[in-house]
């Protein structure tokens, strides 16, 4: 499965009807060195395009928005202890939470990787 | 009037080492280059150079055939000043520099600056002065309506100022101005260089280490910085690492943790009004800041340590039991502590370190304890 991005450079990577969401590699890089991350609860609904999370830099806190629409069903507790983990790997192990879907048709509004990569730079 | 940015005399340098600037007191400065969290701790390891030519240099001398020679010009020059700070400046010995402040008739504060003695016979009846970028205009017109002819402001902000900090510092400005190595923290002089001309250099900074700022002329600075880059010793540093190796050492930021509101007692710099001063009351807003001396402020400054991860930064109200008792005025993380910290100004009754208050982040009340300044121990060469 390949990864879909909103232009406020969150990514979501489905299986199924459960989307792993995180932000892109282009972010991570503008955020610089991220120290801290906040998580919603698991179990809050979470809609596209609201904020869902907070990341903080060095520098500044940022808002993560929610790429599509669901429940929160997990939250990745490595960024509590590691926050780091999202400048090392921030398309894979430093994914943030995981989305049921309420509406699987919304994934269609994303952009894919190609559209993405011209609008990320 | 234009509101264009300004750049610095490096600009073409740092173009080559970063895309990340940000504006900063109308100037377009170099905000990180391999990141905030490298540059800090490589500043605290080794050595870190920072172009602060923003910052507002100048030197404030009697005018030409004034007759006076040694103490008797420095004092004349140094009462004049003094017409506008707290600080003992007519005390201030050959050579030495002082932390102050402009202080404004209620007693708040309009800048904070350094004010230095320059150390041969030769050169007395000068000041050598650096206040901040964001209040320079202001700071300079005050200056020259105080002196009112008496004394000569010369603006020297068409120089570059380099900041080269760290414990590696002393060792890598061996190789330029060897000589440099016998300054101690808070003096400066003069030192004339083959290939750079005259640099003023003080042993002066605002990250906490041993460190020294250096005021070059435009034209020679880029070779200076490639200089003092090839040592293979320093990283260039951006404003990023600037503010949080500063707020690890507990330094003020004017417009955050300083301003026209609040006293210098407040602000916990009491020692920077030295007994002459006191005793005379001589300086604007003596009133209110002699006052605050004897019977304590209302408010202070404090260190605040998170006892979680969430940073608490600038604007965050500080809670006592549901009551709002103060709000943070600086906020971010410590790469030294792997932690959050925070400085801000509390009722005098919540002051004592050990005291454990809620910083509101994003609405929620988060734990913090109030401790000491700095975070991070001072590591200046006294002498």
């Amino acid at each position: 499965m390949s990864l879909r991005f909103l232009e406020s450079h969150e990514w979501a990577d489905v299986d199924g009807d459960v989307a792993t969401v995180g932000i892109s590699a282009f972010a991570a890089e503008q955020l610089g060195d991220v120290v801290y991350v906040e998580l919603p609860a698991i179990g809050r609904a979470v809609k596209k395009g609201e904020p869902m999370a907070v990341v903080e830099s060095a520098k500044a806190a940022s808002d993560v928005y929610a790429p599509l629409s669901g429940e929160v069903v997990a939250v990745n507790d490595t960024l509590s202890s590691a926050p780091e983990t999202v400048n090392e790997a921030p398309q894979a192990k430093g994914w943030f939470v995981k989305i049921k879907l309420a509406d699987a048709s919304e994934l269609d509004t994303l952009m894919d990787e190609a559209a993405y990569a011209a609008h990320a730079h | 009037m234009s509101d264009a940015l300004k750049t610095l005399p490096l600009d073409a340098l740092h173009r080559r080492r970063t895309s990340k600037f940000a504006p900063f007191a109308g100037y377009d400065m170099p905000l990180q280059y391999a990141g905030v969290i490298p540059e800090h701790q490589a500043t605290r390891t080794k050595a870190g150079l920072f172009d602060v030519s923003h910052m507002g240099p100048a030197f404030f001398a009697l005018p030409k055939g004034h007759g006076l020679t040694g103490d008797a010009a420095h004092r004349a020059v140094a009462s004049i000043i003094e017409r506008l700070v707290p600080a003992d400046i007519q005390g201030l010995k050959p050579g030495q520099m002082r932390y102050t402040m402009i202080t404004n008739a209620a007693g708040g504060v309009l800048d904070d600056l350094l004010i230095g003695r320059p150390p041969l016979e030769s050169q007395q009846g000068d000041l050598y002065l650096v206040v901040n970028a964001g209040a320079k205009e202001e700071d300079f017109a005050l200056i020259a309506q105080v002196a009112a002819g008496d004394a000569n402001l010369v603006r020297a902000d068409d120089r570059a100022l380099l900041a080269l900090q760290g414990p590696l510092a002393e060792a890598v400005l061996a190789a330029i101005a060897p000589e440099a190595a016998d300054l101690t923290f808070m003096h400066f002089a003069r030192f004339e260089t083959e290939n750079y001309n005259r640099l003023t250099i003080s042993r002066t900074g605002y990250t906490g280490e041993d460190g020294f700022e250096i005021l070059v002329r435009a034209e020679r600075a880029e070779a200076l910085a490639q200089a003092l880059l090839a040592s293979g010793e320093v990283a260039l540093a951006g404003l990023g690492a600037r503010d949080s190796l500063r707020l690890e050492a507990g330094l003020c930021l004017y417009g955050h943790d300083l301003d026209a509101l609040t006293s210098p007692i407040e602000a916990d710099l009491a020692w920077t009004i030295q007994k002459r001063r006191r005793e005379a009351g001589d300086f604007p807003g003596a009133a209110r800041i002699l006052d605050e001396l004897k019977s304590g402020p209302s408010r202070k400054r404090v260190g605040l340590k998170p006892l979680e991860r969430a940073p608490a930064r600038e604007g965050s109200e500080i809670v006592k039991d549901g009551v709002i008792v103060g709000r943070v005025t600086s906020g971010g993380f410590s790469p030294v502590l792997n932690a959050p910290i925070s400085v801000g100004y509390v009722d005098a009754a919540f002051a004592a370190p050990g005291t454990v208050l809620d910083l509101i982040v994003r609405g929620q009340p988060r734990p913090a304890e109030v401790v000491p300044l700095p975070f991070v121990p001072h590591r200046y060469k006294k002498g």
